[in-house]
């Protein structure tokens, strides 16, 4: 029988933040349940421990709290999450309660949301190529299995329809292994998690989906649990089940503000815009949770969305999580505006592990060339754009015009796909040999000789 | 032995510790989770944990080690992968599994090995030795002979020294002074914090090569030297440490991975067994020692990682080896200060971080050089710090501070690196410091040409840059045909030699000899194509002429190679040229018989 002690003991109550008094022994981290007079249960987690007294944050509303008759006891246990496979199929909150309407979870075991950090020495380099049959991605950004990769999105760009396009299509080549989708909605509206469900149901992947979700109007302090819950079931699920566990965060600046509110309530000297200086360090502490452990069948992936503000990728949430992610895939307004549906800018987007998941025997030994090239004189073509801008095109020369035409095919045929088309590695590379077929065979200095004698379809 | 107080994050406050110093080693709590006392109040002291403090709680003890934090050295050292505070993570991972846990120990370096130890013949017993002093070796590998040497502050008379096997704690000899006698085993210990003394400091005079075509050849560093390589995420700063991890041609590298990515770490542990030294023809594994505190490790320990890795640098520097220390990334570390810094509630300076950084950084960089050793051996450590300003802003305190005292500077340009231009090194706006010092080592080694095609190489790269400016006004066509040759150069320098890839078997090294091989190959070609131009052929003939893309495709010729490649590659040119001259002057003549 396990015996809580409740104290009454609350001294102050300040935004999200509740101090309790008379308390000598708190531990670091222990989730606390806090009960309302009218019988109604939250749970807080201690910030701040002394001989004295407790800080603790409350997960969710401070309302209705008082000082007198509230009461508080601590668990002795940081924030933990019973997990099991049969969270597959259903949908939870940002706390980690059912939200489907459906029976709690008879778990197999219960885990520290905060999890461990991973031995660097335990880690198995990524190097499984994933075909998301997206050129932009595929051919330019190669994503493989238990990376971490980053949307860098703005308000109003169609991140959700590529997120969903990607979990839609993706697979790993000749690859038959059990696979899940985790999805955290940190944040998020309402028409923005229906969309996913909607998706996910369209194409069956909600049998393998395990969804958490913080809408806009659920606490946010809520929100800094929840990717938490996320990762700890996929970790679960990757490593103890050995699936290849798809994990989408979106939206992390959502959760970057949560955690911006709760320094801020806690009086902290904040770092750039108010963003509190230890943000690397807790941001670092849910990226890092993607990867591969070595002698372990399953992987975690993540795919996080990134609303940029005001679209500017110096902001520190932006700016921090490109420092920690393997790479980030950046969507343009003005390829938007140009009608070019996936919106994915080449420049400004990099895959850090693109190395080691292309090449014979995984895509095609002709890929990384392809590649470097096609950035090259996507490069270029910008260059000529931008001249032709000043000067008008009939003064370019004519190599410029030939780049000229080169830009305008490349988002056109390449970078533009349909919502539902799949490209295959192969079609994606010959889709980029049939352009770089329009350039003299003599530019093509980036590719080594024996690819472009192999692969170059023009005169 | 106190009593905790409080705790916030990383920070502990313990009562009752009368008699701890600063910077004492403790163990916090039940656990015994290492910390480090930054702060004394009274009988109060407040500690850095290295570990992450969930679960402490209040009334729980804590303990003092009474030694400030330290690192252990001796031989089996190499190759080992450690965190921030020296715990080896092969032995971790034994121990606790995939993820770390916390409050476990472990020894730095394998006690049980045995080594065959051979005491220096000139030293006999009853001798004095003092500090620093070699008294034998442990042939580590195959190339590195690990010198025992007697620890600092320990002198006297020696005894008992033999050769023989030994393992780390065994006694190998005693030091006897005024009746106070030392025991001296393979292995001493170092605090990280101070750095070890030496006999005398010199100037540099040989560049570390790098095989990395645009550092030596334009923004060398020297050994014993400093550099930094600040940038924005995606420029580039990781794959140029492990380039240069890789490839430098230094006797020892200590790659610490300060608040980095686990997989970037990984992927060395991965590589480096495999890759070969070019000098030595062994794995790479042998002569690297691996600091990883990742981004998700304590943030403590990073703090710490940086000292830990100098420390072991400077050890190996003692024994007469070239060190090459890189860390990635200093800001992380500064990070680590300022966070640990609001904890204690310091007044902060610049941006939140502690008025103490650039001390703390000129430091740090302050122990690179190349010295003579108490052991009267020449070693050098030559120290490189990727930093990671926020939003690539040069103008924040981690990157000024760093300025302030590196002497070469790597600019890493967002924009080459977006159109897949790497090393990203910006050519116009990086420097190298160390070019005047290391001149007579060039002129000795590579002769006076090398010299001069630097120094072409970098006005061509230079007034492309100029006239780039201008193209873009007016578009390169009205520009006169003498300045389009130097267009069409500086692209050739940027694309064929500056930009190296990482990835690629062949080019991820280039020999210096190499190097001079292909700028001399491409200012030949600048040569003739001057005169040509001077002699009236159009620049647009020239920029057509085929032996341009055996040029660019240089970087695909083997080391073993070069010279029949140059001979080849020059008599093409020439023909080429000298055929396009003709063609020239034939049409003159014709024009001459129509008019």
């Amino acid at each position: 029988m396990k015996f809580e002690v409740e104290y009454n003991t609350i001294e102050n109550v300040a935004g999200p933040l509740v101090v309790v008094g008379k308390i000598g022994n708190a531990k670091y981290n222990e989730i606390v349940k806090i009960k309302l007079r009218s019988g109604e249960e939250r749970l807080g987690q201690v910030l701040d421990t002394s001989d004295t007294n407790a800080v603790v944050q409350v997960f969710g509303p401070t309302d209705g709290i008082n000082i007198g008759d509230t009461s508080v006891s601590f668990l002795g246990e940081t924030f933990m999450i019973g997990v099991s496979e049969d969270m597959l199929g259903r949908v939870f909150d940002g706390q980690g309660r059912p939200r489907d309407g459906g029976a709690a979870i008879a778990y197999e075991q219960r885990k520290d949301i905060n999890g461990e950090p991973m031995n660097p020495a335990s880690r198995s380099y990524p190097s499984d190529f994933i075909e998301t049959g997206v050129s932009s991605i595929d051919g330019l950004d190669t994503l493989v299995r238990g990376q971490k990769l980053p949307i860098f999105s703005a308000s109003g760009l169609p991140h959700n329809q590529l997120v969903a396009q990607i979990t839609r299509q993706a697979n790993v080549k000749n690859s038959s292994e059990s696979f899940a989708v985790i999805f955290a909605g940190i944040g998020i509206t309402y028409d923005d998690y229906s969309y996913f469900e909607t998706e996910f149901r369209k194409t069956g992947a909600l049998k393998r989906a395990v969804a958490f979700i913080n809408l806009a109007d659920d606490p946010s302090i809520e929100r800094i649990i929840t990717p938490r819950l996320a990762l700890t079931t996929a970790e679960f699920l990757a490593y103890e089940k050995g699936m290849h566990v798809l994990v989408i965060l979106d939206d992390m600046t959502n959760y970057a503000e949560a955690l911006r509110e709760l320094s801020s309530a806690r009086e902290e000297v904040p770092g750039r815009r108010g963003y509190p200086g230890y943000m690397y360090t807790d941001l670092a502490s849910i990226y890092e949770r993607a990867g591969i452990i070595k002698g372990k069948k399953g992987s975690i992936t993540q795919l996080n969305i990134v609303t940029m503000p005001s679209d500017d990728v110096t902001h520190p949430i932006p700016d921090l999580t490109g420092y920690i992610t393997e790479g980030q895939i950046f969507l343009s307004r003005e390829l938007v505006n140009k009608g070019i549906y996936p919106p994915v800018q080449p420049i400004g987007s990099l895959s850090r592990l693109m190395g080691g998941g292309i090449g014979a025997g995984k895509t095609r030994e002709d890929h990384r060339g392809v590649a470097d090239q096609l950035y090259g004189s996507y490069a270029k073509a910008q260059d000529a754009k931008n001249l032709s801008a000043i000067v008008g095109v009939e003064a370019l020369s004519d190599t410029d015009k030939q780049y000229l035409r080169f830009g305008e095919e490349f988002e056109n045929k390449f970078l533009k796909q349909g919502f539902y088309e799949r490209r295959t590695i192969e079609e994606t590379l010959d889709l980029g040999w049939t352009l770089l077929s329009a350039l003299p065979k003599a530019d093509l200095t980036r590719i080594k000789k024996e690819f472009v004698d192999k692969y170059y379809k023009g005169k | 032995m106190g009593k905790i107080e409080r705790i916030s994050g990383p920070l502990v406050v313990a009562n009752g510790m009368l008699g701890a110093k600063m910077y004492d080693v403790v163990k916090v709590g039940d656990k015994g989770l290492v910390g480090e006392i930054i702060q004394l109040r009274k009988e109060k002291a407040v500690i850095q944990v290295y570990e992450d403090t969930t679960g402490l709680r209040p009334g729980e003890q804590v303990v003092s080690t009474d030694a400030p934090l330290s690192v252990e050295l001796g031989p089996g050292i190499l190759g080992n992968i450690y965190d921030g505070i020296q715990r080896p993570l092969e032995v971790l991972k034994a121990k606790s599994g995939s993820f770390i846990a916390r409050g476990i120990t472990a020894d730095a370096i394998d006690r049980g090995k045995k080594w065959k130890f051979n005491a220096e013949p000139k030293i006999k017993n009853g001798a004095t030795v003092g500090q620093g002093e070699i008294i034998g070796y442990v042939q580590e590998t195959e190339f590195i002979k690990h010198y025992i040497m007697v620890p600092a502050g320990v002198e006297g008379k020696i005894t008992g020294l033999k050769s023989g096997t030994f393992r780390l704690d065994d006694i190998i000899a005693k030091v006897d002074k005024a009746g106070k006698t030392h025991e001296l085993t393979l292995s001493q210990r170092r605090s990280v914090r101070r750095a070890n003394p030496y006999k005398r400091k010199f100037r540099a005079e040989e560049p570390l090569i790098t095989g990395q075509r645009i550092i030596d050849m334009l923004f060398p560093v020297a050994k014993g030297g400093t550099a930094a390589a600040p940038g924005p995420f995606g420029s580039g700063k990781t794959v140029i440490q492990h380039q240069l991890a890789k490839w430098s041609d230094a006797d020892i590298i200590v790659y610490v991975g300060c608040g980095e990515r686990g997989n970037e770490m990984t992927e060395v542990l991965t590589e480096f067994p495999e890759l070969k030294d070019p000098k030595t023809n062994r794995p790479l594994i042998e002569r690297t020692i691996l600091i990883a505190n990742t981004s998700n490790m304590p943030v403590a320990a990073r703090e710490a990682s940086v000292y830990t890795g100098i420390t072991i640098a400077e050890y190996f520097r003692d024994m007469g080896y070239s060190v090459a220390i890189l860390a990635d990334s200093t800001s992380r570390w500064a990070e680590a200060m300022r966070e640990i810094s609001a904890r204690l509630e310091e007044m902060p300076g610049e941006e939140g971080y502690p008025a103490y950084l650039p001390k703390r950084l000129a430091e740090y960089y302050e122990r690179s050089g190349k010295v003579e050793a108490l052991s009267e051996k020449i070693g050098s450590v030559t120290i490189v710090g990727a930093v990671s300003p926020p939003g690539g802003d040069l103008s924040e305190p981690v990157s000024q501070g760093t300025l302030r005292v590196v002497k070469t500077f790597w600019a890493l340009d967002f924009n080459l690196a977006s159109s897949r231009h790497f090393p990203s090194i910006n050519w116009l706006t990086s420097y190298s410091l160390y070019l005047d010092d290391l001149e007579p080592w060039y002129l000795q080694n590579y002769g006076e040409e090398f010299v001069a095609n630097r120094r072409e190489a970098m006005k061509i790269l230079q007034k492309e840059a100029e006239l780039k400016d201008i193209v873009q006004l007016v578009g390169a066509e009205a520009l006169p045909d003498e300045e389009r040759l130097v267009l069409e150069i500086g692209r050739m320098i940027r694309e064929d030699f500056l930009r190296q890839s990482a990835y690629d078997e062949l080019d991820a090294y280039t020999s210096l000899k190499k190097q001079a091989f292909m700028i001399a190959i491409m200012l030949y070609f600048r040569k003739r194509a001057h005169d040509a131009v001077v002699g009236g052929v159009g620049a647009d003939r020239i920029s057509k002429l085929k032996v341009r893309e055996q040029i660019s495709r240089m970087k695909e010729i083997k080391e073993g190679e070069i010279e029949q490649a140059q001979k080849r590659i020059k008599s093409e040119i020439d023909s080429e040229f000298d055929s396009l001259i003709d063609e020239y002057k034939e049409a003159v003549d014709k024009e001459k018989v129509v008019a």
